[in-house]
């Protein structure tokens, strides 16, 4: 292993070189501006990160190097020299020559990037005869020596087989194979992981590493994660509105940055292991955007009651028989919850935490009944919420509510925001029309949104907005259980600490219990009093979040742990995972019975489940 | 793929049978009957209809007629045509090749143009002759088949004396070269209406795919545009055409009833509207039994073509 050499000050004779670019798109008669004159350098075999918020213009920038942007949608002035030629004077077939060969792009999608009628041996073989004029039986020899590359076993077979039978991780591989056909002095990778689970994310950034080591290649890095942006770039360039913000060495980036933009950014990026000492949530650190001075936060208070737990959830089990056939012959299973308890207590916030198909969100329907489960109990207050009949669950309702991950769709379009917070109100009789009306600005209050805005339709909020109107949409039935599923995770870090601070700060002035459903691990560590772990549909390991960050002690729960980029480039952890492990299926024979399982207790409200060696 | 094949089969039996009974319930309450142009001659007496009916078997219940007529053509009898004496499936398959003829022509001249124009109506939106197919499109659509045949007919027949103004050859000719040359203006008036669905549904399919992100990947790879038009885009723009290629059909049948009668076209359309004429029952039905046929058929070869062309269809199911 070599290690990658940082490249402080713009290097003598830069790679790529992108002088005053200017993209603007058609809109309506004119044209609107979407990046600033943007500069970046990079050098030969160097990673350089192109951060930024959704909409700073990253990706268009990285787009119109290769002149992707389509030319009657946009235009693009300034220069680009890649290898002491200026891009902008190529002609359509010279830039056709240098895309996929030179210079190759990875994008953020891998389950839409590829031709899903075209195998996928065929999609890699034709960047090598186009590019390298190879002859089909030379392009499959070929092909078969990439795929090993990008660590896909069994190539022969992998060869034919169409995209949509593969996982995102290996389509990703697929698309990287793809951009190395040609051995590419410059990879721009446009989000290449943001897609993917957190395992396989870092499995794909190792990936990357050791490929541009091997190969001496440059990489520009585009990504929204400050976490991978410090696992993996030697220098930096923050992006804001469509101009470049703050550029340098990424170790001084991030202890030192200069402009209150990226001081404002950085604070809000939550860091695995920062609450190692801290018993509680925190709230985010407050910037001010322009000038970056930090606002102090209060302390949390403790605001869990620990009398008796507000939710018992016992043996909850939810399965989806999967049919096949004329007479519909059941085929499988999918084992989505399996016996799964766990309590949460008035005011406390327990996350669950997994990685896709794990069944934390069935989980959190199951307890709704938003979907049947097939067995268990789910003890709300006393009350099982699994033995009422619908009218009794539909009053029961009120107390458990739900955010979803999606604030676009999860408001209806065509109602205006204070008569989809008001709805709840009136369907549970809690207040008449004249008092709601009231009831509905003091709730768009306690979102920080301006009780005016109520006559305003979903599509004139952002999306942290309409995150904090479904907050009180949920709020308006007072809820003593909260359950937010990824709520938090389509969000722009900024924001996504705004949301968060409000979750916060409205359980210490209510005591609403949260469960919390995420994947990201630094976000539940920043939030969450205690923690569950789940996989394949079975918790594995739960206790406090201390214990569990702390001291993990289940293996699936090390993995996950320490897959989690960090943002701190002092701290990088991302070694050469080159396993390519995938995440299982929880799908299982029509006859499958889970085993009996057994909890080891690892300390005070702390316990998990006994390693079994067939789970990988 | 097999239990496919056996539900959709059974799916089909269902549905001709439903489709059997409407269509004879609908025959037979009509006003009229086989017996009312007996009716116009003087010669007949009441007593003659009335042995006319029994003979036929018109004087029994609707129910019974239908079993019997059902059950009959479950074991291939399909009954005698009233015109005739002749048997239907004997009428009906006599004149089945000269529909099919058409039809088979009219179907590729309508795919070949349809997409062609839709693709380049996509590729180039909001040119020119984008602008042109759109309007063309409408226009075409507009039109009612039997003025467009007639048109055709006084221009290029009567006018121009370029093509034949109806048949399917000179008697006494039948060369090739012959029955071609009595093909063209059937057949164009034919897929007239097809060529515009086809040019738009492809147009919108070819949109769709022409911005999807694995063409974005073509491109980053570097393949020229005329192969990311045809290697990467044409194929996955193309599978939704199967299916509307196989929804096409029963317009195509209405349409040739139509285009036959014009250009008197010896086909099934013809046949058809000249039973009703006649109120020649056996025929009407079968005719009507055998189209229900032809179109099933077609639906499911479409959905069979789609599962062989598109790997992401499972092909257990």
């Amino acid at each position: 292993m070599k290690p990658s050499v940082p490249n402080p000050s713009a290097s003598s004779d830069p790679l790529l070189l992108i002088d005053d670019r200017t993209v603007s798109f058609a809109a309506g008669k004119g044209w609107n501006t979407v990046v600033h004159g943007v500069s970046l350098d990079v050098g030969p075999g160097e990673t350089v990160a192109l951060v930024g918020e959704s909409g700073s213009g990253k990706s268009v920038t990285a787009m119109s190097i290769l002149g992707l942007l389509s030319a009657r949608q946009a235009r693009t002035t300034g220069r680009v020299v890649f290898k002491d030629r200026d891009l902008s004077l190529l002609n359509a077939d010279e830039m056709r020559a240098l895309r996929g060969s030179d210079i190759a792009m990875i994008f953020q999608e891998p389950m839409t990037s590829l031709n899903p009628v075209m195998t996928c041996g065929a999609q890699i073989a034709e960047s090598l005869t186009i590019h390298r004029g190879l002859n089909r039986s030379e392009a499959h020899t070929e092909t078969l020596q990439l795929f090993d590359r990008v660590r896909i076993s069994d190539a022969a077979r992998r060869f034919d087989e169409y995209p949509h039978s593969l996982s995102g991780g290996m389509r990703q591989r697929i698309m990287i194979a793809m951009a190395l056909a040609c051995k590419p002095s410059l990879l721009i990778a446009d989000e290449p992981t943001t897609a993917l689970d957190v395992t396989i994310q870092a499995q794909i950034l190792a990936l990357i590493k050791e490929l541009q080591d091997e190969e001496g290649m440059a990489v520009l890095f585009i990504t929204h994660d400050m976490g991978v942006v410090a696992e993996i770039s030697d220098r930096t360039v923050v992006m804001n509105k469509g101009r470049v913000v703050e550029a340098g060495p990424t170790a001084a980036i991030f202890s030192d940055p200069a402009q209150g933009y990226t001081r404002s950014l950085l604070s809000a990026v939550p860091r695995l292991g920062s609450m190692k000492d801290r018993a509680l949530p925190e709230r985010f650190p407050v910037f001010d955007r322009e000038t970056g001075v930090v606002q102090a936060s209060a302390d949390m208070p403790d605001t869990v009651v620990r009398e008796k737990p507000l939710l018992e959830v016992e043996g909850l089990t939810t399965r989806f028989t999967l049919r096949q056939g004329f007479l519909g012959r059941v085929s499988g299973r999918v084992h989505a919850v399996e016996n799964v308890a766990f309590t949460v207590r008035a005011g406390e916030t327990l996350s669950l935490v997994g990685e896709s198909g794990c069944g934390k969100s069935t989980t959190g329907r199951s307890i709704l009944r938003l979907t049947e489960p097939d067995a268990g109990s789910v003890v709300l207050d006393g009350t099982d919420i699994t033995a009422l009949d619908s009218k009794g669950l539909r009053s029961h309702r009120r107390h458990m509510q739900m955010i979803f991950q999606d604030p676009y769709s999860s408001l209806n379009p065509r109602r205006s925001v204070g008569d989809s917070i008001l709805e709840p109100l009136l369907v549970n009789r809690l207040a008449d029309r004249s008092d709601a009306q009231g009831m509905v600005r003091e709730l768009l209050q306690q979102v920080g949104l301006d009780p005016e805005s109520r006559d305003r339709y979903p599509h004139e909020f952002s999306g942290g907005q309409r995150q904090r109107i479904c907050i009180a949409r949920a709020l308006a039935v007072e809820p003593k259980l909260i359950v937010a599923d990824e709520s938090v995770s389509a969000l722009d870090v900024s924001v996504k600490a705004q949301v968060i601070n409000l979750m916060l700060d409205l359980q210490a002035r209510m005591g609403v219990a949260y469960l919390f459903i995420s994947h990201d691990m630094a976000v539940v560590e920043r939030v969450s009093h205690r923690v569950a772990v789940m996989y394949l549909g079975e918790i594995v390991e739960i206790g406090s979040r201390q214990a569990v960050f702390g001291n993990p002690q289940h293996p699936y729960t090390k993995r996950l742990l320490s897959a989690v980029p960090v943002a701190d480039p002092s701290r990088r952890r991302i070694k050469r995972i080159l396993d390519s492990r995938e995440i299982q299926s929880p799908i299982r024979d029509p006859g499958y019975r889970p085993p009996q399982r057994r909890f080891i207790d690892a300390g005070p409200d702390h316990r998990y489940m006994e390693w079994n060696d067939s789970w990988a | 793929m097999a239990t496919f094949l056996l539900r959709r089969f059974a799916q089909a039996a269902l549905l001709l049978v439903i489709v059997s009974m409407i269509g004879f319930a609908i025959l037979h309450l009509a006003p009229g009957g086989p017996l009312s142009q007996y009716a116009v001659d003087g010669n007949m007496t009441q007593a003659d209809l009335d042995r006319l009916a029994e003979q036929l078997g018109l004087n029994r219940p609707l129910p019974i007629q239908y079993a019997e007529w059902f059950f009959r053509m479950l074991q291939g009898d399909w009954g005698l045509s009233y015109r005739d004496q002749q048997p239907v499936l004997h009428i009906i398959l006599s004149h089945l090749g000269a529909t099919l003829e058409l039809m088979l022509t009219a179907t590729v001249l309508a795919m070949i143009l349809g997409v062609w124009v839709g693709t380049l109506g996509a590729v180039r939106r909001y040119s020119l002759f984008d602008s042109l197919a759109t309007i063309g499109a409408m226009v075409a659509l507009s039109i009612p088949t039997f003025w467009f045949g007639l048109v055709i007919i006084y221009v290029f027949s009567v006018g121009l004396d370029w093509l034949p103004s109806g048949n399917r050859y000179t008697i006494g000719d039948g060369s090739f070269l012959n029955r071609i040359h009595h093909l063209i203006g059937p057949s164009l008036v034919l897929a007239l209406v097809s060529t515009a669905v086809w040019s738009r549904y492809m147009r919108s399919s070819m949109l769709d795919v022409i911005n999807q992100d694995y063409i974005r990947t073509a491109r980053a790879k570097g393949v020229s545009e005329r192969n990311i038009l045809f290697r990467h885009a044409m194929r996955n723009a193309l599978l939704p055409m199967i299916t509307i290629a196989g929804v096409q059909i029963p317009t195509l049948l209405s349409g040739a009833l139509v285009t036959e009668t014009v250009f008197t076209w010896p086909g099934m359309g013809r046949l058809f509207l000249d039973s009703i004429s006649y109120r020649d029952y056996p025929v009407v039905m079968g005719i009507l039994m055998f189209s229900a046929v032809l179109v099933l058929l077609g639906s499911l070869l479409a959905d069979i073509l789609y599962s062989v062309a598109d790997p992401r269809i499972s092909r257990q199911g």
